[in-house]
């Protein structure tokens, strides 16, 4: 049983997984359009969806994109401390921490959904953390559209 | 809205950028595929004179009321193709960029992927604009005034220029005098002008300036508000002694207190009553609390008694002011690197290993030694001094990965200024590679090697050792390929420059992206030099990165030219795309109320509504998001928007796959 599991585990169970990627205007955003001017590579699965702030992202969006059948959703924003709208971040930090144990509880796994600070300058780290996520989700079973296996 | 959505689409092919892995026309035939789009176009460069004409033509003969314009970052053209739209009479507020460029081509590389992603992103910028509303900018009064941050030569020269233009500027500054390092600087690089003889006549002229108001011993606490009208708190530390005081320094011949004196970098002794340098602006003494024996308690009052003036007040307190300000400037500047962190130079522990800030000091004619260099240890001249360049610089594996652009001249300088003072002493410069981009700076290079005589080893040194009273130097000469070991008597380290404390506060209190080192981040480092990521806030000098004098009074110039292209303005246009509440549905919950940064929003208890102020209304979309019976919105950025995005970037999952 452990050994198939564990086999299991590590076959690849969805090509192309896709994610919808928040980004707030000010950080995350402009992170990611440095990781395109400095031409570094990320796999094109994640699907950006741009905000003025992470705040402005209702928890019931993300149901919905796992609804629509996303197989995962990412939200970015600026470093606790750094948001331009002063403390956007720390409730989206709030409202998605809540959102995730909701989430895990209704058996969704929690390499899905993540919460990550990316700012302006960190293009790499905006390349590590999709191409990781994207690695991530190849080895859970694709999501169909209204949440059904 | 019932009027039919004429939806015209755009793409830009950016010369090869985008289509290169991007494939338009297959792009084109698929987004012909949805019904509500009646026109498609793609053109080589969408930003050009052509490429606009086309959105612009296509807007009146086609009858389009939406556009979507697929093409680069909105950062980037947004603007561009905004004000396009509106000269073809549409709203501007209508259209809609697709990023398939920073975010597409540029970052992917298999054709057809890139391709899918793209159509996916135009798709959901098609769904957005559907739901998009006309909407009008605000217009917001301006405060025609300025705030500089920072009274180095960067602060002067933009707070100079600003007045000078005729609007009002408050220019503030956490020491007791302006002048920043330059006032430290000896001569200057490659003139050899004495820096002091250049500056003070500017710091004075800001000093009599009726356009500049000058607060010295203050900070900068709270910045509230945008572009127009920054309310700003500011703190004034006391300073204890008041502008009565006519520096006949009676005060400082009976002061007992005796600490190291900053602007000399601790080589020589000050009070605790005095004034930074002998040119200093504001020209009075001040008292430093830490050490003053006559504050909290009063031990201590002689300078007091002392005073004919009565100048000195010990019960001085620090205030709080608050201003308005259109525009800021950030310009606070560097400090040198911490040469303590490279333990193999000793620096800390063999006395006559010197900072090249602590060399500018003796050799500057109002220095601790009036100019005549002295070693530390016992007060000898020196005959042989090794100078070491890059000291912590280009290093990214213990220290500062960049070059501090420069350390290559003020070593040169430092040597050149050494033989001038002792023609038969012995300049030997440890170098990497001697940077002279500058005008005459090469130059000057040559003369201090060819003509001066000073010695070049190409090659880093390894350590530095006391040796009886003198100081070996071992090291490598690159060219040779030999080890080199030599003495010396003065080693002086050319370390490099790292973002002030003042840099790396202010940042965080206005919320500007820095660099990986702490220095603030230009909005686009070739295009938009001085402006930062805030809208009407400025960075000037080398708060944003090494620079010398004359690139750092460029750009305090260029900065203020920046912040009068704010304050020539009686009034400035707002984004409109703020939130509204739906007061059918609104339960007057009042969660909005606490989520909102701003006090935005408000109950008004006599119309027994929920409204918003919308001057302070920024677009973040906080309260939207947190409203329960979902009737706040956010102009143009909805959850049906948002919702309608998300359908549209997971539609064609089957078919990519």
């Amino acid at each position: 049983m452990t050994s198939t599991m564990q086999r299991s585990h590590k076959e690849i169970k969805n090509t192309n997984p896709k994610i919808i990627m928040f980004l707030c205007r000010w950080c995350s955003g402009k992170g990611a359009d440095l990781a395109g001017t400095s031409r570094l590579q990320y796999p094109p699965n994640v699907l950006p969806i741009m905000v003025n702030c992470s705040s402005r992202i209702d928890p019931q969006l993300v149901i919905e994109a796992f609804l629509e059948g996303a197989d995962g959703v990412l939200i970015t924003g600026c470093h606790l401390g750094d948001c331009h709208y002063k403390t956007g971040n720390y409730k989206a930090y709030k409202r998605m921490t809540i959102l995730s144990k909701l989430l895990e509880q209704i058996g969704v796994n929690p390499k899905r959904f993540r919460l990550e600070w990316i700012s302006a300058t960190e293009a790499a780290k905006f390349a590590k953390i999709t191409t990781e996520m994207v690695e991530d989700l190849k080895y859970l079973e694709p999501y169909r559209k209204g949440g059904k296996r | 809205m019932s009027e039919e959505k004429r939806i015209g689409v755009f793409i830009c092919r950016c010369g090869r950028n985008i289509a290169h892995t991007v494939d338009i026309d297959k792009a084109i035939e698929e987004i012909k595929k949805k019904h509500d789009v009646a026109f498609i176009e793609e053109n080589m460069y969408m930003c050009s004179d052509p490429g606009q004409n086309l959105l612009k033509e296509a807007i009146h003969s086609k009858d389009l009321n939406r556009v979507v314009v697929a093409a680069c970052s909105r950062d980037m053209h947004e603007p561009t193709f905004m004000s396009a739209t509106k000269e073809a009479d549409l709203n501007p507020y209508l259209l809609e960029m697709a990023n398939i460029r920073e975010q597409v081509s540029w970052v992917h590389e298999n054709k057809e992927d890139a391709t899918n992603k793209a159509v996916k992103i135009i798709e959901s910028a098609i769904e957005r604009v559907k739901m998009n509303t006309p909407l009008t900018a605000l217009e917001i009064p301006v405060t025609q005034k300025a705030l500089v941050i920072g009274g180095g030569i960067a602060g002067i020269q933009s707070a100079l220029d600003i007045a000078d233009s005729g609007y009002d500027v408050t220019l503030i500054e956490k020491a007791s005098s302006i002048g920043g390092h330059m006032s430290q600087l000896a001569e200057t690089f490659p003139t050899l002008d004495c820096s002091q003889c250049i500056l003070t006549p500017k710091m004075v002229a800001v000093s009599h300036h009726p356009k500049i108001e000058l607060l010295t011993c203050a900070e900068v606490e709270v910045v509230d508000g945008f572009v127009g009208n920054f309310k700003v708190r500011i703190r004034k530390n006391p300073r204890y002694v008041t502008e009565m005081c006519n520096m006949c320094n009676d005060c400082v011949e009976v002061c007992p207190v005796v600490v190291h004196d900053e602007y000399n970098m601790g080589l020589s002794p000050r009070k605790a009553i005095y004034i930074a340098f002998p040119q200093a602006v504001p020209a009075y003494y001040v008292i430093d609390p830490k050490t003053c024996l006559g504050i909290d308690p009063l031990i201590c009052s002689k300078c007091a008694e002392v005073c004919e003036q009565d100048a000195v007040d010990f019960d001085m307190r620090g205030e709080i002011m608050e201003d308005t300000f259109g525009a800021i400037i950030v310009a606070t500047g560097y400090e040198p690197y911490p040469i303590e962190s490279i333990g193999e130079y000793g620096y800390g522990l063999i006395p006559d290993v010197i900072s090249g800030l602590e060399f500018e000091r003796l050799l500057s004619a109002n220095g601790p030694t009036a100019g005549v260099i002295r070693r530390p240890s016992d007060g000898k001249e020196p005959e042989t001094v090794v100078f070491i360049h890059c000291t912590g610089s280009r290093d990214p594996a213990k220290h500062l990965p960049y070059c501090s652009k420069i350390c290559c001249m003020y070593a040169t300088k430092h040597a050149l200024q050494f033989k001038h003072l002792n023609h038969n002493a012995t300049a030997i410069n440890f170098y990497i590679d001697v940077r002279t981009a500058g005008k005459d700076y090469e130059e000057f290079y040559k003369r201090a090697a060819e003509e001066e005589r000073v010695i070049y080893i190409r090659g880093k040194v390894s350590e530095l050792l006391q040796d009886g009273n003198r100081i070996l130097i071992r090291g490598v000469n690159t060219i040779a390929g030999e080890g080199v070991e030599l003495h010396a008597d003065m080693v002086v380290l050319a370390n490099g420059l790292i973002p002030s404390e003042g840099t790396k506060e202010i940042s965080s209190i206005l919320k500007l992206s820095c660099d990986s080192i702490g220095f603030i981040k230009e909005a686009h480092p070739k295009l938009k030099p001085v402006e930062t990521a805030i809208s009407g806030v400025f960075v000037a000098g080398t708060a944003s990165g090494p620079k010398d004098i004359p690139e750092t009074v460029s750009n305090a110039s260029a900065a203020a030219a920046k912040a009068i292209t704010i304050l020539s303005h009686k009034t400035l246009e707002r984004p409109p795309q703020i939130a509204e509440i739906e007061q059918t549905t609104c339960g007057k919950c009042h969660t909005c109320i606490h989520v909102c940064p701003y006090g935005a929003i408000y109950y008004d208890s006599t119309s027994n509504k929920v409204l918003i102020r919308e001057a302070l209304c920024e677009g973040c979309g906080s309260c939207a998001a947190a409203c329960p019976s979902g009737s706040i919105e956010l102009k143009n950025s909805t959850y049906r928007s948002i919702s309608a995005s998300i359908k549209a970037l997971l539609k064609g999952e089957e078919m990519a796959q």
